[in-house]
């Protein structure tokens, strides 16, 4: 697995092991319904489990996309949630990026302290998965959607 | 609005990875690769033996034996030919890795394989002097193909050796650290889980993942976990043993702290634990004493015993 | 709709393995079927088994320990057995507390911590002459 290797890749002038591994994964999943949480949790799994993360990392990085795009079902009609890799030194990375361009978060900074919630956990929810990441930015605009994106390194 | 922990984006995770060594320029080239390679596989005998004695010269490879080092010479001659006369680092690549697996452990040293293959490449390209250097316009030809790929094959031999070197080092630490914390069954149902020196992030994820797994697989309802060989902890580790504390209940177990340092008092306090949430208790033998309680144990010296036997 | 959980009664118990990954309607539904049946047997205790769940979210959590609350309004205890421990540590780390709800190793743990709860409130309880 040459992605997992500690080199930085503008370092490697030669390096044909890191040339024959797969190139950074995107996969976007659309977020319509209830059921999508569901194979969008999975996809964040099998790449979790695809780069070494350990058993708790990958669940936690499930539990993390169904928080962001169960929010998306809830408040924002559906969205998308990017799922990609980012390469570091020594571990590597999942970013989940969930979008959606619904009414957006009107009480952010309440919202971020955690309890707060406007019909069923989004306030417990989203302060949790804050607290977790290593990387963590919310962009938001009333009436016009909201971006998360959530960095999780594997060390 | 917006609110940020971080930046997001490591400046590493947009980079794409190179697919190939740098292949030839152009067919000509390739054209004057194959002859240069031709002639150096007629005169390997010649060569490896040459090259051999540059090494000894050096003192490199001094942990392997003579013939180990000869082999190693013969295998790395060929791949190296093969990959000058391609353009391709596959054979080499592997080559390489593999070398690395053989020699850092024995401690040949990095500087002894960079010099070893640089030795290779003078060694090599005095023969393509002695050959070609009657003509001047072929000698420069030969010399302007040779050069390149030479200097590339030397730069990924390094290169792949540090990393193995780094992969190594990597696998023994992660190896040091499931060594030092122990897992301990001293009795049916209960955990012993001593920690000694520094928690950093990574040790406490893996100390987190140890204990949970162990108390599903021995059915523990109780574990101690004493820190009296913890001097302190930073925030995030001692919010990551809250949680594994919190984790362990999920899982049906009670978790008894010992041996809290007054530092770490200090940060637990800090980060606001919620007392109700975590039993502490002074040292490791009071903690094993309640741990006995909470499963309706008593521990009582022998001779007690026998007393109460003898009074019934 | 397909049916994803099974309820089982066991003395006066009943034991519910969720047995795929469930989507949020079917918690619903699941809460719905528990909270009417666990009146109608007469029954004490609620085992819920999860060790087939790889993720609880705060949904998640938080529609158990409303069933839990419910279950125990109807007069029976509910315990959670078998949250895997990956699933446990991600709790915890996202900061989801079941509030209060019990929970066990397994389903067998389980049973045996029920047990000895209705033991104990038997024995506290005095006989009715």
């Amino acid at each position: 697995m040459a992605l997992k290797d500690s080199m930085r890749p503008s370092e490697l002038p030669g390096d044909n092991r890191a040339g024959t591994a797969e190139s950074p994964v995107t996969q976007r999943i659309r977020i319509d319904a209830i059921p999508d949480i569901v194979t969008a949790r999975q996809h964040g799994r099998e790449l979790a489990d695809r780069y070494g993360f350990s058993e708790t990392q990958a669940t936690l990085i499930a539990t993390v996309i169904s928080e962001l795009s169960r929010n998306m079902v809830l408040y924002a009609q559906g969205g998308t949630i990017s799922l990609r890799m980012a390469h570091g030194n020594p571990s590597v990375g999942v970013v989940i990026r969930a979008e959606d361009h619904g009414p957006g978060i009107p009480n952010l900074d309440r919202v971020m302290m955690g309890g707060y919630s406007t019909s069923g956990g989004l306030g417990l929810g989203l302060c949790g998965v804050r607290r977790i990441a290593d990387e963590f930015r919310i962009d938001t605009q009333e009436g016009k959607g909201t971006t998360i994106t959530v960095t999780k390194w594997s060390e | 609005m917006s609110t940020s922990n971080e930046k997001f984006d490591s400046p590493l995770s947009d980079l794409e990875l190179p697919t190939a060594i740098e292949p030839p320029a152009d067919r000509a080239s390739t054209a004057i690769l194959r002859e240069i390679v031709a002639h150096l596989r007629q005169r390997r005998a010649q060569l490896l033996e040459a090259w051999a004695s540059r090494i000894s010269e050096a003192g490199f490879l001094t942990a392997m034996s003579a013939e180990e080092v000869l082999e190693e010479c013969g295998a790395m001659y060929d791949n190296y030919l093969a990959a000058v006369e391609t353009g391709s680092s596959k054979s080499l690549d592997s080559y390489a890795h593999e070398l690395s697996e053989r020699t850092v452990t024995r401690g040949v040293g990095t500087h002894e394989v960079v010099g070893t293959v640089l030795l290779l490449r003078d060694v090599l390209a005095k023969s393509l002097y002695a050959e070609y250097g009657q003509n001047q316009d072929n000698l420069t030809r030969v010399l302007g193909a040779y050069g390149p790929a030479a200097s590339r094959i030397a730069t990924m031999v390094a290169v792949g050796f540090v990393r193995e070197h780094e992969h190594i080092i990597r696998q023994q630490q992660e190896a040091m650290r499931k060594l030092s914390t122990p897992v301990l069954t001293i009795h049916e149902r209960l955990l012993i889980l001593p920690i000694i020196g520094i928690l950093d992030p990574q040790r406490a994820r893996q100390l987190t993942e140890q204990l949970l797994e162990a108390i599903r697989s021995n059915r523990a309802k109780v574990v101690v976990m004493d820190l009296t060989g913890v001097a302190t902890m930073d925030a995030p580790v001692a919010n990551n043993l809250v949680q594994t504390v919190g984790a362990a209940r999920l899982l049906g177990a009670e978790v008894i702290i010992t041996g809290v340092s007054p530092e770490l008092a200090r940060t637990l306090v800090t980060i606001g634990v919620d007392l109700e949430k975590l039993a502490t208790v002074g040292d490791l033998r009071g903690g094993i004493e309640r741990a006995a309680r909470l499963l309706g144990y008593k521990v009582v010296p022998i001779d007690e015993t026998t007393t109460d036997t003898a009074t019934e | 709709m397909q049916k994803k959980t099974t309820i089982l009664q066991l003395r006066n118990y009943l034991v519910a393995t969720v047995q795929t990954t469930l989507v949020d309607q079917d918690f619903i539904t699941l809460r719905d079927r528990l909270v009417s049946q666990v009146g109608n047997s007469r029954c004490t205790g609620v085992v819920l088994d999860v060790s087939e769940l790889d993720v609880l979210d705060s949904f998640c959590v938080r529609t158990l320990s409303d069933m839990a609350r419910m279950i125990r309004l109807r007069g029976a205890d509910m315990l959670i057995v078998g949250i895997q421990p990956g699933v446990a540590f991600s709790m915890a780390q996202l900061g989801l507390d079941l509030d209060g709800v019990p929970t066990a190793l397994d389903l067998d743990e389980g049973l045996a911590y029920l047990d000895s709860k209705s033991r104990r409130s038997s024995g506290r309880i005095p006989a009715w002459h």
